[in-house]
């Protein structure tokens, strides 16, 4: 099989606390950190992989966007994709871009390349919406292997473990097809410094979706974004609330530990379960109270 | 113990300033001219290093002098012509902007990755812990490319120039100094030798192994009996008869990367035949050394406050035999080797700590955004606003000088002595302050390990100590200075020689004298240069420099030579300076962040303005103390209490209870 496409998005850091625009269009994306969407550094990992297993023979990455993608483009190159596709979408176009009209341009382009694969993350970061592997493959006419956190080429198929809710699914698909990558599909490399010059010599070639033969107009219209609701200070009851709390299911008791991960490795993670206390401390409000850290050590001083 | 000798040696500063000479006129005069205008470039520095006084005056040395005559008199540095009471603007003014779209693009590509690197595999506090880099770590940061950021990309490395460095170290320094030790031993001072002074054969055979990490290098200066008078170093080199290698003697201490090193630039005395008078001299050698050369060993590592992740140790020399080949630059000039790579890597000591400052300020006004007490958020009360402002304030100047040099030195600027050694005390004493301040808003959180900013106030100590003390990089830049100041006032006595055929230039400065004289303005100005909006400031900074020209000359008049004595003068004199640069250097910044109209443009106005005040207040208060009597009387006092202190071995006062 010759070659593997992957679809880049540049999207805000993940990082990055995002602010709405005070109209209420969209977030502020001037001057803000942007990167490679995570499950994206996934699936270029992951193709990266393949053509190392000498499965593959080349690498294509593909990012829709202002001139700015292009940064998101040499990222993969300097991870260790071939050549990259700079579909240019800008203005008014780049912001009614949603997966519909990506999955088009992955679609032809697709066909164009003659790929024997398309490599995606399961969804980006910014919009969450999880579509755009699932319509490629469907304009495609191609089978797809979603949520995969393993895959193998086996000859003409690819057998891929997806996970699904409580468990994992083994499925063996026929090639040409489209695959998404899960968090844990890989651990993307870091693109070192020499690798980033190399890719300096990689081409990018640019091309128009009308060259595509794509149509970009979008039926979403986009009303109102809004800030999500401020989070109200906790407060902290007695053991008594604590069993009403959790079973009307209003509130979160922090005893059942973090479990609102998102796909990607967020903050709440990192911190460790609190013990159980003598009193069992409970949080009528999805909000984790302010850390009570530093006012322990008053106490102590 | 890093200060030594200096006071008593007052041949050490010499040639730095000949006045008496110029004065007596004719041939002579040009002669002192020209030796005073090397002693720039050989002997000056000797406030921070070394000094070799057979240079000056030597034939060569007096074309070398006479070479650089005309870079000497127009010199573009802000800093030179701002001991001269003069404002050369060519090098601050506009903010420097030296990368191209290609450079930008490449330096933004280079951010992330090395960002993301020291967010999730570096750890800090385990190398600080181990007291070493861990060496998944290590390995990484040689995947990465960090070990050969400058070197050029024919020799495998990444070729980047001092501002695109600038930025990445700022990275390094945000998140972990003791690897930007163990990365700055090695690319600033280690191997920069072989990038400034290496022929092509040194560069070729060293350079590639170098640039990815395969073999470390190391700076080997300083000896146990010489830190800041490193003219004093004792380790040997000496030629064979046949002329084919040296024999190398001697032995290095606090060697950073010593016990990791393959490669080491080495500085040793050498004899040296005297052309003029047939003699053998000592003069200092600079020479590359592999530690597979044989009898090359290094102690274990030294035990130390901070930087632990930073290997430092002992390096040995017993009788080893370094070919010919090896000598870095000319035999006798490693004086200016050694001066050459110091000068070059300060700025982006300026640059780490800039970083450094950044995490530490975030940290800082965390906690201060989310603890309460009195029932408020403490960053609602002044005392803790203040401590905020001023570390924003001391990170935009640190950040503003770094970029201004590394800019300056991008676009080719070949004086910036001055302004380096500002940055390096500047940045250092500024990151102490602001860390310090952090832990002080964090109270007893601050002071706790793993909060992480006891590490770094342990990691910074050391900055203000190596590279060239604060306190003799401080005489550094004041001699620095009024040896320009001096050249300047020579020419004027030489003029005078000659009225009539100089009648524009004295013209010129008598009416300067007299307008300072009745407090009126010299007629210098920023304005035009500076953003109207900034343009109060600019003022003061203008009224800075005229006041600062005009003691300058008078304390060149009053103490002539001897002005090389008079280290309780230069230290203010010096301070002054610094702040002087400082201003320009905001000034500079915010100016072009105002044309840009950046959203930022209106804070960095008034980060800007503050700065201006008080430093205008700063140098007009050590100005009056330069002038006044009281200070002459001051500078005494303190001579004697610490002399008094220093011959009862303790403090002199008995206890007030008597026991």
């Amino acid at each position: 099989m010759a070659r593997v496409l992957v679809g880049v998005k540049r999207v805000i850091d993940y990082a990055v606390k995002i602010r709405v625009k005070p109209d209420h269009s969209g977030v502020v994306t001037d001057g803000v950190k942007h990167s490679m969407n995570p499950f994206c550094e996934i699936a270029v990992e992951e193709a990266v992989r393949l053509k190392e297993k000498k499965v593959i023979k080349e690498v294509v990455a593909v990012s829709c966007g202002p001139q700015q993608v292009q940064e998101t483009i040499r990222t993969a190159l300097a991870m260790g994709a071939d050549r990259g596709i700079h579909v240019e979408v800008s203005g008014k176009d780049y912001e009614a871009l949603g997966p519909l009209q990506v999955s088009k341009i992955l679609a032809a382009l697709a066909k164009k390349e003659e790929a024997k694969m398309v490599i995606l993350g399961k969804q980006a970061i910014d919009d969450d919406c999880n579509q755009t592997g699932q319509m490629t493959a469907a304009l495609l006419d191609w089978p797809q292997g979603t949520f995969a956190s393993e895959v193998a080429v086996e000859g003409d198929t690819v057998k891929v473990v997806r996970e699904i809710d409580g468990g994992l699914e083994t499925i063996k698909i026929n090639l040409p097809a489209v695959v998404t990558a899960d968090l844990r599909l890989n651990t993307p490399r870091y693109a070192t410094l020499p690798n980033i010059m190399k890719a300096k010599k990689k081409k990018i070639a640019k091309v128009k979706p009308a060259d595509l033969g794509v149509d970009l107009t979008s039926r979403v219209e986009v009303l109102r974004v809004d800030e999500p609701p401020q989070r109200q200070a906790g407060g902290s009851g007695t053991g008594v609330e604590s069993e009403e709390c959790t079973d009307t299911q209003e509130g979160l008791c922090l005893g059942d530990g973090p479990n609102q991960g998102g796909p990607v490795s967020h903050g709440d993670w990192d911190k460790p379960e609190p013990e159980p206390g003598p009193e069992p401390l409970c949080v009528c409000d999805p909000a984790p109270p302010v850390s009570t850290e530093s006012e322990q050590w008053d106490t102590v001083l | 113990m890093f200060l030594r000798k200096v006071s008593q040696r007052p041949a050490l500063y010499g040639s730095v300033l000949r006045l008496s000479p110029a004065l007596s006129g004719g041939q002579r005069q040009v002669g002192a001219t020209v030796a005073l205008q090397n002693a720039r470039y050989y002997a000056s520095p000797a406030a921070e290093v070394v000094l070799e006084k057979p240079v000056v005056g030597s034939d060569t040395a007096i074309k070398a002098g006479a070479e650089k005559k005309p870079l000497m008199l127009e010199s573009k540095s802000f800093a030179v012509n701002m001991f001269k009471g003069q404002i050369n603007t060519a090098q601050v003014f506009p903010f420097p902007s030296v990368m191209n779209e290609e450079q930008t693009e490449f330096l933004r590509e280079l951010v992330g990755p090395v960002s993301k690197f020291f967010d999730e595999v570096n750890d800090a506090m385990e190398n600080d812990n181990l007291e070493k880099v861990e060496d998944s770590t290590m390995e990484g940061l040689k995947e990465m490319g960090a070990f050969g950021l400058q070197v050029p990309v024919d020799f495998g490395g990444l070729g980047l120039t001092n501002t695109q460095y600038a930025r990445l170290v700022e990275i390094v320094g945000m998140h972990d100094l003791g690897v930007g030790i163990t990365l700055g031993a090695h690319q600033s001072i280690g191997f920069k030798g072989i990038l400034l002074f290496g022929n092509k054969a040194q560069k070729e055979k060293y350079l590639p192994k170098l640039a990815t990490g395969e073999t470390i290098a190391a700076f080997c200066l300083t000896e146990a009996g010489s830190g800041s008078d490193a003219a004093s170093i004792k380790t040997t080199a000496v030629r064979s008869p046949c002329g084919q290698y040296f024999t190398l003697n001697g032995g290095k201490i606090w060697i950073s990367n010593g016990g990791l090193a393959e490669i080491f630039t080495v500085f040793a005395k050498t004899p040296v035949k005297d052309e003029k008078t047939g003699q053998m001299k000592d003069k200092i050698t600079a020479f590359i050394v592999e530690k597979s050369f044989g009898g090359v060993t290094h102690g274990p590592p030294e035990k130390k406050m901070g930087i632990k992740a930073s290997n430092t140790a002992e390096v040995h020399f017993d009788s080893v035999r370094v070919p010919a080949d090896c000598v870095l630059g000319e035999v006798g000039g490693g004086f200016k080797v050694a001066m050459n790579i110091l000068n070059n890597g300060r700025f982006g000591m300026a640059a780490a700590l800039s970083g450094t400052m950044k995490g530490v300020i975030v940290k800082a006004i965390d906690h201060a955004a989310n603890r309460t007490q009195f029932g408020n958020k403490i960053h609602n009360y002044g005392a803790i606003q203040e401590k905020i402002a001023r570390m924003a304030m001391l990170h935009y100047v640190t950040e503003s000088l770094a970029y201004m040099i590394s800019g300056n030195m991008d676009s080719g600027a070949s004086e910036f002595q001055i302004e380096a050694a500002i940055s390096k005390i500047f940045a250092s004493e500024a990151a102490w302050t602001v860390t310090d301040e952090c832990i002080q808003i964090m109270g007893g959180m601050g002071f706790m390990k793993d909060t992480g900013v006891e590490r770094v106030m342990r990691d910074l100590r050391i900055f203000r100590i190596f590279e060239g003390t604060n306190d003799i990089l401080r005489l550094f830049v004041a001699l620095n200075g009024f040896q320009s100041a001096g050249s300047q006032l020579k020419t004027l006595q030489k003029a005078l020689s000659n009225p009539l055929g100089n009648a524009g230039l004295l013209a010129g400065e008598i009416s300067k004298r007299a307008k300072r004289k009745a407090g009126l303005g010299t007629g210098l100005t920023l304005q035009g240069t500076v953003h109207p909006e900034l343009s109060e400031s600019g003022e003061l900074a203008v009224k800075a420099i005229e006041e600062f020209g005009a003691v300058i000359e008078d304390l060149l008049l009053k103490h002539g030579k001897r002005i090389i004595d008079e280290q309780f003068v230069l230290k203010r004199v010096a301070d002054s300076a610094i702040d002087l640069y400082a201003m320009v250097a905001v000034l500079s910044r915010a100016s072009r962040s105002l044309s840009q109209g950046l959203p930022s443009a209106q804070h960095e106005k008034m980060l800007c303005e503050t700065w201006c005040i008080e430093a205008h207040q700063r140098i007009t208060h050590d100005i009056k103390a330069l002038r006044s009597s009281s200070s002459k009387q001051l500078f005494k006092n303190l001579r004697a209490i610490s002399t008094a202190v220093v011959e009862n071995g303790g403090v002199v006062s008995p206890h007030p209870l008597g026991f």
